[in-house]
């Protein structure tokens, strides 16, 4: 259990790095793309409402999590 | 918590998929600029749901030759979690579909065996609640979910590439190994599957808690009564 672990944290390192070396492709420039939003940086934007949603249900999965294990708990199942 | 670490994994999955689904390279493809991103989220939201259906599948057939109501539990809560992603897929699809085919719902046989699809299991979730004893509810419901998930699966993958359809791998059209999915999005879009997947494993994993604790009280309160008549 604790070298699948290890192993999976790794695999998941490295695919969080390697997400930064993006492959270079053929670009076909005469298709309108959102570039211009790109270039703007207003696409951060975006990014951090999604996230920040993301974050806010996940933070809420989580609890909710806990708080089943702590009646777990109390009754003492498995 | 029961096990953390997939839940984490899941957790770091879904927000590596956010921030590249925006950021990363696509190809650029006529008509579908950028919303060619929807795969991370759309296609791999079918994908997760495809899989939790045929594990709830699994643990159907597991029920009927165990008897153990345990695994009827997780057939049922993976069923509720598929079918709510089937829910989410086809909203997010008719969104796309209308920016990119000009129509939210085109009279396309992938989409109206979608639906059907959906209404399947939509009728399993009725069909659970209209027994009262917990056998005897398991093990018609868990026949039902098999008869299901094979009607299911040749509504989604095999009656679209027979006839006409805008879909891509169907009716005609070149399938995802071409041209629209490189290994740009391959990278996003793998990682996106596994997220959505344990995504939804994580949500009816806390179902099955839930529903085992009451299953458990209500074993405890029907021995309190029976203690305090004898």
């Amino acid at each position: 259990m604790n070298t699948m672990k290890k192993v999976f944290s790794l695999l998941l390192s490295l695919l969080v790095i390697s997400g930064n070396s993006i492959a270079q492709t053929a670009v076909d420039s005469s298709v309108p793309m959102a570039d211009k939003l790109r270039e703007d940086g207003k696409i951060w934007v975006v990014v951090a409402v999604v996230a920040v949603v993301f974050a806010g249900i996940v933070i809420n999965m989580l609890r909710i999590d806990s708080k089943v294990s702590k009646i777990e708990k109390e009754l003492n199942i498995k | 918590m029961r096990k953390l670490w997939w839940k984490i994994v899941c957790i770091v999955l879904l927000f590596y998929v956010i921030v590249n689904g925006f950021m990363g390279t696509v190809p650029h493809l006529p008509i579908l600029n950028e919303s060619i991103r929807n795969t991370y989220f759309h296609v791999a939201l079918w994908l997760a749901m495809t899989l939790l259906l045929f594990t709830s599948m699994i643990f159907s057939v597991r029920y009927l030759n165990s008897g153990d109501i345990k695994h009827d539990d997780i057939a049922s809560e993976l069923a509720k979690s598929g079918l709510f992603y089937g829910i989410l897929g086809c909203l997010t699809g008719s969104l796309w579909a209308n920016f990119t085919w000009g129509d939210p719902w085109p009279n396309d046989p992938k989409l109206n065996g979608a639906a059907v699809g959906i209404l399947i299991y939509l009728a399993y979730i009725l069909l659970r609640s209209s027994f009262e004893d917990e056998q005897r509810r398991a093990r018609i419901a868990s026949v039902y979910n098999i008869f299901a998930f094979a009607v299911f699966v040749p509504l989604i993958y095999i009656l679209p590439r027979l006839t006409d359809s805008l879909h891509p791998g169907s009716g005609g059209n070149s399938t995802f190994g071409s041209y629209d999915m490189n290994n740009d999005l391959r990278m996003v879009f793998y990682p996106a599957i596994i997220g959505w997947i344990l995504m939804g494993l994580w949500l009816a994993e806390l179902r099955v808690r839930i529903k085992r604790i009451n299953r458990l009280k209500e074993e405890n309160f029907l021995e309190v009564q029976k203690s305090s008549r004898s």
